[in-house]
């Protein structure tokens, strides 16, 4: 770990009693919490503990039910969008265009012009810019490094990623880290919805442990989490 | 990033996406082709009949032809989620839907550029009326049928059966825009009257339905 938290620095992230219902099933009960900024924050919980839901609605796609969200010191998440990236369980690209086709684009909606940060993005996962292969060809691993990249390409502050590892092989979800861990040490604020725990181990700063659409537990080490949450009535 | 700048760029990149998936324009081509050519066996007009009937069936021909490349719009933004990129993003959310309108616009104009000598054909067809007016026509009629055609295609993506709601919710609103181009076609082609007040209508119609699409997209596009 190697955040460097600054205590007097204002939380990235304040939720205040956030719900979320679907018909009349509650995804999100009451959640009330606060992230600092430059650290890496690991979401774990079984399937439908609400880590997607939670994510959507801090990026603004979904409205929630009750509560408020502030986001980097605003209430909606539109005011702040040019400083948050957002990684999908879905890959969010156009399978008919090359990666760099699609970064340009992208890059676009951010009002940010030119090929090189495209290329540092592509670079930095570790893809080649020159790549002229549609994304349609891609394996599913180079897919996911261009989701991430498509995420990190605007230079944001704050970096929302969900399941960036899934389907991705061993060796590739290892560099995967270790470039959250560098965007993390550039004072970048990560949060990874991730089944894998033990791969962040050494690299995140807190796991947050979801059940059940509520926070039950927030520790340094996925060993201290566990036994948190065995503890929780 | 400006409104402007964002539907260039949008424009730009689906126009891509159509060059090399052609899903859009194919399906409308071979679509109006085979309208074309049942209903000139079907009839089998003479050139004063086809004068009369032309216009109506030019017209639904191209608007049952535009709802393949309607449908197209958003299928492909729904495609690996690739919407949610765009709403996540500071970018102005009427780009998008401009950027979608024009380039249906541009689809539907190339569907009428190609379908156009071979109503001629067809149909026998000659114009008594002034023929440039046709092109006004087309352009106001084209518009008013992608205007809202690419905003309520927008509003099922959401739904279920969005391919079968899409003209469910698009007729009924176009009638009056489709009356205007029925009659303003026929007006110039058989030269009996003047097709100035269907001019003026569409032109209305278009300026009305274009500024409530304008105004409602946002909403359209962030509804769960």
């Amino acid at each position: 770990m190697t955040g460097t938290h600054d205590l007097s620095s204002p939380p990235v992230i304040v939720l205040e009693n956030l719900v979320k219902f679907f018909g009349r099933f509650a995804a999100i009960r009451g959640i009330s919490a606060s992230f600092a900024p430059a650290r890496l924050y690991v979401v774990l919980g079984d399937n439908g503990a609400g880590k997607s839901t939670l994510l959507r609605i801090v990026t603004g796609l979904m409205e929630p039910s009750q509560g408020t969200v502030t986001l980097l010191g605003a209430g909606k998440a539109r005011e702040v969008a040019h400083r948050v990236g957002y990684m999908a369980h879905a890959p969010l690209l156009y399978d008919e265009l090359s990666g760099m086709e699609n970064l340009r684009y992208f890059a676009g909606l951010y009002g940010q012009r030119g090929d090189s940060i495209c290329e540092k993005a592509m670079t930095m996962v570790g893809l080649d810019p020159q790549l002229s292969r549609r994304v349609g060809q891609y394996s599913q691993g180079m897919r996911q490094r261009l989701s991430l990249a498509r995420a990190v390409l605007h230079d944001p502050e704050l970096i929302l990623l969900d399941e960036p590892f899934s389907n991705v092989d061993a060796h590739s979800t290892r560099e995967m880290a270790a470039v959250l861990g560098q965007v993390r040490d550039q004072g970048k604020t990560v949060f990874v919805v991730t089944h894998q725990a033990a791969l962040m181990e050494g690299i995140a700063d807190e796991f947050v442990h979801m059940a059940a659409g509520q926070i039950v537990a927030r520790a340094a080490t996925t060993s201290k989490v566990n036994a948190r949450v065995e503890t929780t009535p | 990033m400006t409104t402007l700048g964002t539907t260039r760029a949008t424009l730009l990149k689906d126009l891509r996406l159509e060059w090399r998936s052609k899903d859009a324009l194919n399906s409308m081509l071979f679509f109006a082709l085979l309208v074309v050519v049942v209903f000139s066996f079907a009839f089998n007009p003479t050139a004063e009949e086809s004068r009369h009937i032309a216009g109506g069936l030019v017209w639904v021909a191209l608007l049952f032809a535009a709802i393949f490349a309607l449908n197209q719009t958003w299928a492909r933004e729904l495609r690996n989620q690739v919407l949610d990129a765009y709403r996540v993003s500071p970018a102005p959310p009427n780009a998008l839907f401009l950027a979608k309108a024009i380039g249906n616009l541009l689809f539907v104009l190339i569907l009428e550029v190609l379908m156009t000598p071979l109503f001629v054909v067809f149909y026998g067809l000659r114009s008594v009326g002034p023929a440039w007016q046709l092109i006004v026509v087309a352009l106001l009629g084209t518009w008013a049928l992608v205007v809202n055609g690419t905003f309520f295609a927008a509003l099922s993506i959401r739904t279920r059966s969005r391919e079968i709601m899409l003209p469910l919710i698009l007729f009924p609103i176009s009638i009056p825009a489709l009356l205007g181009m029925v009659d303003a076609t026929t007006s110039i082609l058989t030269g009996d009257a003047s097709p100035d007040f269907w001019i003026k209508m569409l032109a209305v119609y278009d300026v009305v339905f274009t500024a409530v699409c304008l105004l409602l997209f946002e909403t359209v596009l962030n509804a769960e």
